[in-house]
């Protein structure tokens, strides 16, 4: 049985700082880290090759320090690591990153039985790439996969976590996932793992060797532009009820919410 | 065209279509809703909030949502109707089907906007959080056909716009394949009710301890509101993922906002922060969350919510006996 499972690497958002004169990110000494969410996905993927036989391959684009989240990923099990990068893909949205993938997957004849994603990045956070990759492979997706149920020959089933319920569904092989945490708990690296990591060969490629008209990519090969990024700045005149005017800031409240209340039930 | 669609009648069809409809008068576009469900039960309700159009794709397997038969549908629709713009809620189901849509049609897609504006030229002005919050950032889809986005639930308000005139068609449906397959269905516990709770009290980590948590329900049964989280409160398993409220998730509005012992990371002021009035209480007096409030008390988080416990009892108990 054969995974392959995308990572993106992010930003340590987990450590934003934000600066408070100014009002925006820090980006300062922060750290990139695999999406945590393809952590889970990749944990899937490496316990199930555990039980199963196989291989696990791990595909990212992104710029060269992507290396070390990939390097990351041998020494959490994966065998495979490609990345895609070139500065021809700089500023991809999610239909040019997908677009990308896509072709980098049908270049190498990456063969698998399930891909599996993150249901979304923690900096973009779109949650589109992949199900725009899965349709652009013609793949059956089964999106906000919180459990993988059973592995088959020839199918998948997985539970699905999504606003009113817990569904079952089965998919054929071979098929893509979009990944909730709770499909796996991420193990953490042993010694012999980043031993295995450090020497490991990461197989690189750029828009030229995978055959991706540069044009088609990048930020000219995105339908979408961000034409403004700004800082969220919401503030309330608050009164403030301290030390001996917090009862009469309790009572306010109570007043308040038997406005609301009463006012409801007329 | 305008369109917007969907796989049911709720609050998030009419907030879409309200904004929808300001958009399209700006624009001078035409507003039509795609409902792809299996009934057509309720559907004059649309008429009450602007569409010009109702194209109503009705079939058995529009039961629950898979992405074949639901994308291979909407690939017609939108073949046949060329809307300029389509949105979507971003729901489970809006956050599927729009990316493949997207993709099959070669076009751009801002997830999850919490803004929506359109230009003389049609174009869409598309805002959104990204980043952890910590920025929004505004896109627009220039050059290519439909301009596409998921909007968040829970941001627009709904505003009636009676029209008479408004089209109803209905689109045949056939050959709808489906490579998955249902196999089975476990409803969730109608829980927290958040989004339309008039009142919410919320806690942080700031309650100290699991069990404090309690008082909180207390509270909300009272003044028949639903309780809230911080996602550290979710993290520590205090309350399940249903409650929270923030980026990562829901999105509320209610008239009163309780903010109990919750910092006020950006994070959470996502889901929060256009409530009517926002009520914090912290041991901290340079909480971010005063900053946002209306009101904010300086105090321990569990004692301020019981004292409003006893105080709405003691009401309830007199005018009751
Ligand atoms: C502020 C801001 C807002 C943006 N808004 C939009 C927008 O609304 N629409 C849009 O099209 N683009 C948008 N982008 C661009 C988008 O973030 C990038 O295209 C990004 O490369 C992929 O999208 P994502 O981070 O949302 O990933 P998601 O779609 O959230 O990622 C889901 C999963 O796809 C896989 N994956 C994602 N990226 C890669 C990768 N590079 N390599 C391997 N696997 C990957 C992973 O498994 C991941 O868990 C925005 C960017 C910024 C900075
Ligand atoms: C990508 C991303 C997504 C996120 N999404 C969300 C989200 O959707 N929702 C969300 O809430 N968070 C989200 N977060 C997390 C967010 O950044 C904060 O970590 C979280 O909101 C903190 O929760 P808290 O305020 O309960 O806890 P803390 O930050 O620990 O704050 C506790 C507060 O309680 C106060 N306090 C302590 N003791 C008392 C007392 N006895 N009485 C009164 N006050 C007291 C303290 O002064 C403090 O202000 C996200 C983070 C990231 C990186």
């Amino acid at each position: 049985m054969n995974f392959l499972v995308l990572v993106k690497q992010v930003p340590d958002t987990e450590k934003v700082k934000i600066d408070p004169i100014s009002g925006t990110m820090v980006r300062e000494g922060l750290d990139v880290t695999m999406n945590p969410l393809d952590s889970h996905a990749l944990e899937l993927a490496v316990s199930l090759k555990e039980k199963l036989n196989g291989s696990v391959t791990v595909l990212s684009m992104g710029p060269m320090n992507t290396i070390d989240v990939l390097r990351d990923a041998i020494a959490l099990g994966a065998d495979r690591a490609i990345l895609l990068s070139d500065s021809a893909l700089a500023g991809s949205d999610t239909w040019a990153t997908s677009l990308a993938l896509a072709k980098a997957i049908e270049k190498l004849n990456i063969a698998f039985d399930l891909m599996i994603c993150g249901e979304k990045s923690t900096d973009g956070e779109t949650g589109q790439v992949g199900i725009e990759l899965a349709t652009l492979l013609n793949l059956p997706v089964v999106t906000y996969v919180s459990e993988l149920i059973e592995l088959g020959s020839n199918f998948v089933l997985v539970k699905r976590s999504i606003e009113d319920a817990h569904e079952v569904w089965k998919a054929p092989l071979p098929a893509c996932l979009c990944v909730l945490k709770s499909v796996a708990e991420p193990r953490l690296p042993t010694l012999a793992g980043k031993k295995t990591a450090m020497d490991a060969k990461i197989e690189i490629y750029d828009t030229e060797s995978i055959g991706i008209n540069r044009e088609e990519v990048g930020l000219k090969g995105s339908p979408t532009r961000v034409v403004k990024v700004f800082n969220t700045k919401i503030a309330r005149n608050c009164r403030i009820y301290a030390d001996k005017d917090i009862l009469e800031g309790i009572e306010r409240v109570v007043g308040l919410i038997k406005a609301v209340r009463d006012g409801e039930a007329k | 065209m305008i369109l917007v669609l969907n796989n049911k009648i709720d609050r998030s069809s009419f907030e879409l279509l309200s904004k929808a409809r300001k958009l399209a008068d700006k624009a001078s576009m035409k507003l039509a809703f795609l409902l792809m469900s299996n009934s057509k039960k309720d559907v004059q309700q649309l008429a009450r909030f602007g569409p010009d159009m109702v194209i109503l794709a009705v079939h058995e397997k529009f039961n629950r949502f898979s992405l074949d038969p639901f994308l291979s549908t909407a690939k017609k629709i939108l073949a046949k109707y060329s809307p300029s713009i389509v949105l979507a809620p971003a729901t489970t189901f809006g956050r599927t089907l729009m990316p493949a849509l997207a993709a099959s049609f070669r076009t751009g897609l801002t997830a999850d906007c919490t803004e929506l504006d359109v230009d003389e030229k049609g174009n869409l002005l598309q805002t959104r959080p990204a980043i952890g919050g910590n920025v929004m950032a505004t896109i627009v889809t220039p050059t290519h056909r439909p301009q596409m986005a998921t909007v968040r639930p829970g941001v627009f308000e709904i505003v009636e716009h009676r029209k008479d005139d408004v089209q109803f068609i209905e689109e045949r449906i056939e050959d709808l394949s489906d490579r998955c397959q249902l196999i089975s269905v476990e409803p969730k516990q109608a829980g927290a009710r958040l989004e339309d709770a008039k009142i919410i009290v919320s806690v942080g980590k700031g309650l100290r301890k699991k069990e404090n948590v309690e008082v909180a329900f207390k509270l909300a049964s009272l003044v028949k509101g639903a309780v809230g989280a911080s996602r550290a409160v979710v993290d520590a398993r205090w309350l399940s993922h249903d409650h929270q409220v923030g980026l990562s998730g829901k999105t509320v509005k209610p008239r009163i906002y309780i903010a109990a012992g919750i910092s006020g990371a950006v994070q959470h002021l996502a889901g929060m922060q256009t409530s009517e009035i926002i009520v914090a209480i912290n041991k901290d007096r340079y909480a971010p969350i005063f900053k946002v409030a209306d009101i904010g008390i300086v105090a321990d988080a569990y004692w301020v919510l019981s004292e409003l416990v006893q105080r709405l009892e003691r009401e309830s108990d007199e005018s009751g006996g």
